[in-house]
Formats: structure tokens, C-alpha cells, sequence
């Protein structure tokens, strides 16, 4: 462009344009962009052609299958439904995920959130008034119970080298004790079930209306969308961030560059219990407004999935939460045409099992294509046109 | 067992550990016996010896146990199988299916045989296609649990017994007997001191001994004898150590990984069979996270044959103590003070003061405990496993050391 150009005739705008998409071009040539697509669709394609596999050996019929489950999610109740499962979906991937960043694998989320749930109500269920203070200190005490079971398996795994993925696994069993436990101490009858007090009304978290139902929008949604932000930013764009990271890939690298492991790695599991402590409110807080037996289990162990399958990016978890929640939502009408609802876990695990099978599969295509790329240029001496031409040619 | 004989591993490990002497061991395991005797005789928890706690322990180590040696062969291959639990449901399942109809052998092979396809699959996603050897078994256990359903429901759900979360009834395994066992339950009636404690623990292993517990029993030596005593298990530890080496002395290196999770994998189905034996049908959520717990014994037992069955049997021991008796559990406190009073004892004289305080600690909570009140409340009971697996690996010193090479991605001719 030249210096007297003021970028405002129509040539300069075509011209501008035409910068910005060879730019785009450059930086996300059209062939990555493609692998990029290919292996997630790939794989939900493969996951629909098993499922239907299996489907069809059950003698059940796919495309009636199929057509249920979209036809289910369209309507405003269920919708609503699965959007606040993704979000709860999606506060347990973060959490697991802050540990997966550092190689730490917290199984324990499933414990750390139901201790946390539970003392959340308690607290809730003790206080009244304060307005917004009264949420907020529920939301503290979850966060610091879940930070501190989670803190059990960090101290163990950096005082004692016990492995956290034992302690946590001990830990959840040991919580499902604990948690009925203290149930039964701090809980009131009602009914033939026991639960904490009710939270009065400041306590609660108002929820967002959606047209055509009466079922509300967890108002914990805000919360989620925040933490998913704050997460992109603390772990992309920070030094903190950077240095979890780095001790993950590389803890010699990490130790040489002077950062503390051991502290590392207590505050990676302090921070991953802090948020799994929240996966239990946007129920507690926006619904049920009492913690019982009846609370929702099994969220950390597909939170592990969801972290997977969105591999610790904030935005691949959550495209990854609504499709986990879409899944196992939807299939709830199954039954009433006659097919086991279980499909739908079948469903997620290949999936999940799929996708990453993609991605390894496109990762080494890619590794081909680029060594064909090298072996072109130095054959002619000069940059090849198909791939980035700033592209690092050396990969992992 | 095996763990006295055990011959060296296939690359040198830096820090070789020195191996227990079996006069040493045998001194230790009649010190803990005579101990165990005497809380036994000053709180009268009678079912912390009886017989049938031994043998309610024996039959819930065994399903904890073969999911341990499933660890096992995989991660001495180098493939890690956190998929333990799914394949172990499949086992259940499969048992189930043949089981009601076809006797609970042919149900057992079934098991087996899905639970080795379970480990097929895993097989191929982490050996063949490189994938993440975690995302891999999480998979596995998403899938296993929600296929066993819905097969339950287009099959058996409606046949009589059956429902739509359980199998019709499985007959029993046949079991066996040995002739002097009824005057071993007369002297254990007599609660002497260390006598009747000994006749209860022979008692229990030789009265209605299960022949699946035998065969599990067999499982585990042979297991044991092939993975150290067999080139072909020195190659397949060789596989989990350092797999570019193997590769480099001429081992098929894929080879070996595929059989070695594929076992894993049919070891689990053992187990899940065993599980649904006992219980005498296939139920929805049997395994109950047995597979997790296998995994812990296989490290608790550091990757070992011998010691991850002992790992087995304190969680089948603690597992049955709580089902039986309150009385007992209560009971386990004092034992478990005196047990962390030793552990304090040798913790200090190692030189680990903060470690031998913080055990002291915790004895000194459980004795107040211990006097304080009359029983354990109910749901803590069910806890004690866990926690006793907590504090044996975060107080008892213990220098474990995993495969090498144990869950990193092989792919052949890329050593560089």
C-alpha cells in the first residue's frame, strides 16, 4: 500500500480486503483450516454410523432414533434443560482441566463438588438476608471446601508422592461416606428424606426466563461465562498461566526456569477443587435450594470426558458440554418409542473414543503432508505455495 | 508368593530395592497376627478374626484382585488401563447373559471373553492408533456401563428374574469344603487368645471355598510366573520399560502391548464374572468403582503380583469387617492406632519426624475416638478401606516405582 493512500476510496477498500484475506490466508491456509474440521465431523459421522450399528443389531430403527432426539431438543423445556446441564458439564471440565494443564489428573471433582454442594446448603440454609452477600458467601464456602478436599490429595501428592489419582479416587469414596454423614448431622427430615434447610429467598440465584416454559435458565450461566473467560485469560495470557503450562509439558524445563513445582502443583489442585466446588450450585442455587441424597451425581467423571473431548480449550469444552447435554438430554424421550435410553452414553464414550482417534490421524496426515512440503521445496529451491510459507517446518 | 522371587526387571531401575527376606516377612506377618488377636480379645469385635469375615474377605478380594492383575499386564507393558472398570462390566454383563441359563462357567468364559474384547478395543485406540492411554479408558468406561444397559434391555429384561436393570439368577459355583473345618469353628468359639484367632483364619479359607477364588488364586501365580519367570514376560516388561530398546533387540513391540491389554482386559471380565457369581446375577452398577479400586491395589502393591493381592486383601478384609459387624469396625480403630503407633515409632527412627508426628497424631485421635464412643456411625463405616488405603500410602514410607515407560505413546521406529 502506498503512503498516500488514505483508506478510504473503493479501490483502497478492495485492496485493504484483499490484504486481510491473503493475511487469513497465510496465517490459516484453506488445507489446515479443512484437516482442522475434518476430524471432530469425521468422528461424530463414525459415532452416528456405530450407534446406528448398534441400533440396527437391537432392531431398533436409527433414522426414528435420530429424528426423536432432534425433534426433543427443539422443544422450550427440554431446551432449557440441556443448557443448564451443559453448564454445570462445563464447570466440571474447567475444573478437571486446570489439573490436566499441569498432568494432574483429579479424578476427585465428583467428591470435591457433592462435600462442597452440601456445605453450600448448609451455610445457605443457616444465614438469612444480606441481599447478594448471602450468595456470595455460599459461593466462598464452596469454593474453600472443594479446594480443600481436593488440597488433601495436593499435599499428599507433593509431601508423600502418593499419586493423586489414587488419593482422589479414595477420596470420592470416601466423600460419599462423609457427605451422608454429615447429611444426616446437619440435615432435617422432610418426608421420608432427609435434606439441609431450605435457602431463603436472598440465597438464591434468580433465574432467566425462556419463552414458552416455565423452566428457568440457571442465572449461575453468568458465572460459568465469566470463569470461562478468566480461564482463557489466566492460562493463555499470563505468566501464571504460562508456568502451569510449562510444568506440564516439561517440569525440567519448568525447575530450570526457576519455578517452584511443588507449589505449582498444591495450587493447580487447590484451584481445580475451588471450581469444582461451584459444579453443584447452578442446581442448588437456581433449583432445588436444598441439598439431599437426590443431588445430582456423576458430573466429575463426565466433566473428565468433556476436558477430553474439548482438549482443555474454553471454548472446545463448552461446544463439548452442550453436545454432551444435547446427548444424554434428548435421550430421555427414547423410551417412549420403545429404545433403551442408554444409547446415549453409548453414543458419548464413541465419540469421544473417536474424536481423539481423528485428531491423531489428521496430526499425522498433517506430518506428511509437511514433510512432502520440505522435501518439494528443497527440491526447487524455493517456498512452495500449499502450505503457511512462514510455517515452522519442524513439528514435535 | 511371588514377591520374595521375584527376579530383576528388564532395564535397571537407578535405585534397586532391596527385597524383603521371607523369614523377615513371615516375623512381621505374626507380629501383625498376634496383635490383630489381641485387639480382637480385649474389645470382643469377634468378626475381626471369625471365619467368616476371612472368607467374606476372601471372596470380595477376589473381583479387586483380578482387576489389579488386569492393571497389571497392562501396565507392564507400558499401556495404562484406566478402562479396568468398563471392561470389568462388560464382564458382569457377560456373565450374566450366559450365566442364568448355561451355568455360571460358561458364564464366566463370556465374561472373560468380553471383558478381553473391552481390552481390544483399547488395544487398538492406544497401541494402533497412539491415542492418550487415559482418554482411552475413560471412554471405555462411558461406553461399557451404557452398553451393558441397553443390551440388558434388549435381551433378558423380560425373561423371568430378569429386569430391566438385572439378569435372571446365576446358579452358584461350586464350592469346597475341606473335612476338619467344623472343629476349626469349635475352637474358634472359644475365642481364645491366638488360637481360636488361627482357627478362624484357617477356618475361613477352607470352609465352602469357592473354586472361582481358587481359579483366581491360579490366575494370579501364573500371571506372576509368566511376567517374570518366561522370556516372554521379560520381553512384554521390557515393552513397559523402555519400548525403543525392545524394539531395537528385535521385539515386536505392538505385539506384545496388544496381548498384554487384551489379558488386561480379560482379567477385568474375570473379575466382573467373579462379582456377578457371588452375587448370583448380573445388576446394574455391581462393579461399584471396583475397577478404580483394583488400580489402586496394583500401585499400592507397586506394580507386583504378590503385593498387590495383599493390597487386595486388606481392602476384601476392611470391605467385609464393615458388612459384618460394627462391633469389629470399632474394633479397627484400636488396631489402627496401634498400626500408625508403629508406623510412628519406625517413621522417627528414619529419620521422617513430621511424618511420625502427624501419625501419632491420628493414633492419638483414633484411641480418643476408640474410647469415646460405642460404634463407628453407619456411614463412615463404609468408608474404612479408603481410608485405610489413604493413610498406609501417605504414612507408611513406600518407594514406588512405575514401569518406565508406563503410559507414554510407542510408536515404532521413532526412538530418537
Amino acid at each position: 500500500m502506498t503512503s498516500r493512500d488514505d483508506g478510504t476510496g473503493p479501490a483502497s477498500q478492495v485492496r485493504i480486503r484483499a490484504g486481510l484475506v491473503n493475511r487469513l490466508r497465510q496465517r490459516y491456509p484453506l488445507r489446515s483450516v479443512l484437516l482442522g474440521f475434518a476430524a471432530p465431523i469425521g468422528a461424530i459421522l463414525f459415532a452416528a454410523l456405530a450407534s446406528s450399528a448398534i441400533l440396527s443389531l437391537g432392531g431398533h430403527s436409527p433414522g426414528d432414533v435420530f429424528q426423536t432426539m432432534f425433534k426433543q431438543a427443539g422443544k422450550p423445556t427440554p431446551f432449557v434443560d440441556m443448557v443448564n446441564q451443559a453448564m454445570v458439564y462445563y464447570l466440571s471440565a474447567v475444573a478437571v482441566s486446570i489439573g490436566f494443564r499441569m498432568n494432574l489428573f483429579n479424578i476427585g471433582v465428583e467428591g470435591q463438588y457433592s462435600l462442597a454442594a452440601l456445605g453450600a446448603a448448609y451455610v445457605g440454609g443457616q444465614l438469612t438476608g444480606g441481599g447478594p452477600l448471602h450468595i456470595v458467601a455460599e459461593v466462598v464456602v464452596a469454593v474453600l471446601v472443594g479446594a480443600a478436599w481436593a488440597g488433601i490429595a495436593g499435599v499428599l501428592k507433593v509431601y508423600r508422592g502418593v499419586s493423586e489419582v489414587i488419593s482422589t479416587i479414595m477420596l470420592n469414596a470416601i466423600a460419599v461416606g462423609l457427605g451422608s454423614y454429615l447429611l444426616h448431622k446437619l440435615g432435617q427430615s422432610s418426608g421420608n428424606n432427609i435434606q439441609t434447610k431450605p435457602i431463603s429467598s436472598s440465597g438464591q440465584f434468580p433465574g432467566i426466563s425462556y419463552s414458552g416454559t416455565h423452566s428457568k435458565i440457571f442465572g449461575f450461566l453468568i458465572v460459568a461465562v465469566v470463569l470461562g473467560f478468566a480461564y482463557w485469560f489466566i492460562a493463555g495470557r499470563t505468566r501464571f498461566g504460562f508456568r502451569i503450562r510449562v510444568t506440564g509439558l516439561n517440569e525440567e524445563a519448568a525447575v530450570a526456569s526457576g519455578v517452584n513445582v511443588k507449589r505449582m502443583t498444591l495450587v493447580a489442585m487447590l484451584l481445580s477443587g475451588g471450581v469444582a466446588g461451584l459444579v453443584g450450585l447452578p442446581e442448588l442455587l437456581g433449583q432445588t435450594h436444598t441439598f439431599s441424597q437426590t443431588a445430582q451425581s456423576g458430573l466429575g467423571f463426565a466433566g473428565i470426558a468433556i476436558a477430553l473431548l474439548g482438549r482443555n480449550s474454553p471454548i472446545g469444552m463448552a461446544l463439548a458440554a452442550v453436545l454432551w447435554s444435547f446427548l444424554g438430554k434428548s435421550a430421555n424421550q427414547l423410551d417412549f418409542i420403545g429404545v433403551p435410553r442408554e444409547i446415549a452414553a453409548i453414543m458419548q464414550g464413541v465419540i469421544l473414543l473417536s474424536v481423539v482417534i481423528a485428531y491423531e490421524l489428521v496430526r499425522r496426515y498433517r506430518l506428511v503432508l509437511q514433510q512432502k512440503d520440505v522435501a518439494a521445496q528443497l527440491a526447487t529451491g524455493e517456498p512452495t505455495e500449499r502450505d503457511a510459507p512462514s510455517a515452522p517446518v519442524v513439528t514435535a | 508368593m511371588t514377591t520374595s522371587t521375584v527376579a530383576e526387571t528388564a532395564a535397571p531401575a537407578p535405585r534397586r530395592f532391596s527385597r524383603t527376606s521371607p523369614s523377615l516377612l513371615l516375623v512381621v506377618a505374626m507380629g501383625a497376627f498376634l496383635v490383630l488377636s489381641a485387639v480382637r480379645t480385649f474389645t470382643g469385635g469377634y468378626d475381626l478374626t471369625s471365619s467368616g469375615t476371612v472368607a467374606a474377605g476372601l471372596s470380595a478380594a477376589v473381583p479387586i484382585g483380578l482387576a489389579g492383575l488386569g492393571g497389571l499386564w497392562a501396565e507392564r507393558s507400558g499401556v495404562v488401563n484406566i478402562g479396568l472398570e468398563g471392561m470389568m462390566i462388560l464382564g458382569t454383563w457377560g456373565c450374566g447373559f450366559l450365566g442364568y441359563n448355561h451355568g455360571p462357567w460358561a458364564g464366566l468364559l463370556f465374561g472373560t471373553l468380553l471383558g478381553a474384547a473391552g481390552g481390544l478395543i483399547h488395544a487398538i485406540a492406544t497401541v494402533t492408533f497412539g491415542v492418550d492411554h487415559i482418554i482411552s479408558g475413560v471412554a471405555i468406561n462411558i461406553i461399557a456401563p451404557g452398553l451393558a444397559l441397553y443390551l440388558t434391555k434388549v435381551t433378558f429384561a423380560h425373561y423371568e428374574g430378569g429386569g430391566q436393570k438385572q439378569s435372571p439368577p446365576i446358579n452358584d459355583a461350586k464350592a469346597i469344603t475341606l473335612p476338619f473345618s467344623h472343629w476349626l469353628h469349635t475352637i474358634e468359639d472359644k475365642h481364645w487368645f491366638a488360637v481360636s484367632d488361627l482357627a478362624g483364619l484357617i477356618g475361613g479359607v477352607t470352609t465352602r471355598l469357592s473354586l472361582v477364588t481358587l481359579l483366581a488364586v491360579l490366575v494370579l501365580v501364573g500371571s506372576g510366573w509368566i511376567l517374570w519367570r518366561t522370556a516372554f514376560g521379560l520381553r512384554l516388561r521390557s515393552c513397559g520399560e523402555a519400548p525403543y530398546a525392545a524394539e531395537s533387540l528385535g521385539v515386536n513391540v505392538y505385539k506384545y502391548k496388544y496381548i498384554a491389554v487384551v489379558v488386561s482386559g480379560a482379567m477385568a471380565g474375570l473379575g466382573g464374572s467373579a462379582l456377578a457369581i457371588s452375587a448370583h446375577q448380573f445388576r446394574d452398577g455391581q462393579t461399584g468403582g471396583r475397577g478404580f479400586i483394583g488400580l489402586a491395589a496394583l500401585i499400592f502393591g507397586n506394580w507386583r503380583p504378590g503385593s498387590l493381592a495383599a493390597g487386595a486383601g486388606l481392602f476384601g478384609y476392611t470391605d467385609a469387617i464393615q458388612l459384618r459387624s460394627s462391633a469389629a469396625v470399632h474394633a479397627l480403630l484400636l488396631l489402627m492406632a496401634i498400626a500408625l503407633a508403629l508406623i510412628a515409632v519406625w517413621q522417627w527412627r528414619t529419620g521422617q519426624r513430621t511424618i511420625a508426628v502427624v501419625a501419632l497424631v491420628i493414633a492419638v485421635l483414633s484411641v480418643l475416638w476408640f474410647a469415646d464412643t460405642k460404634k463407628v456411625p453407619d456411614e463412615l463405616v463404609g468408608t474404612t478401606p479408603y481410608v485405610v488405603t489413604i493413610l498406609v500410602l501417605a504414612l507408611a514410607s513406600q518407594r514406588l516405582r512405575m514401569p518406565k515407560a508406563d503410559g507414554k505413546v510407542y510408536r515404532r521406529g521413532e526412538g530418537h
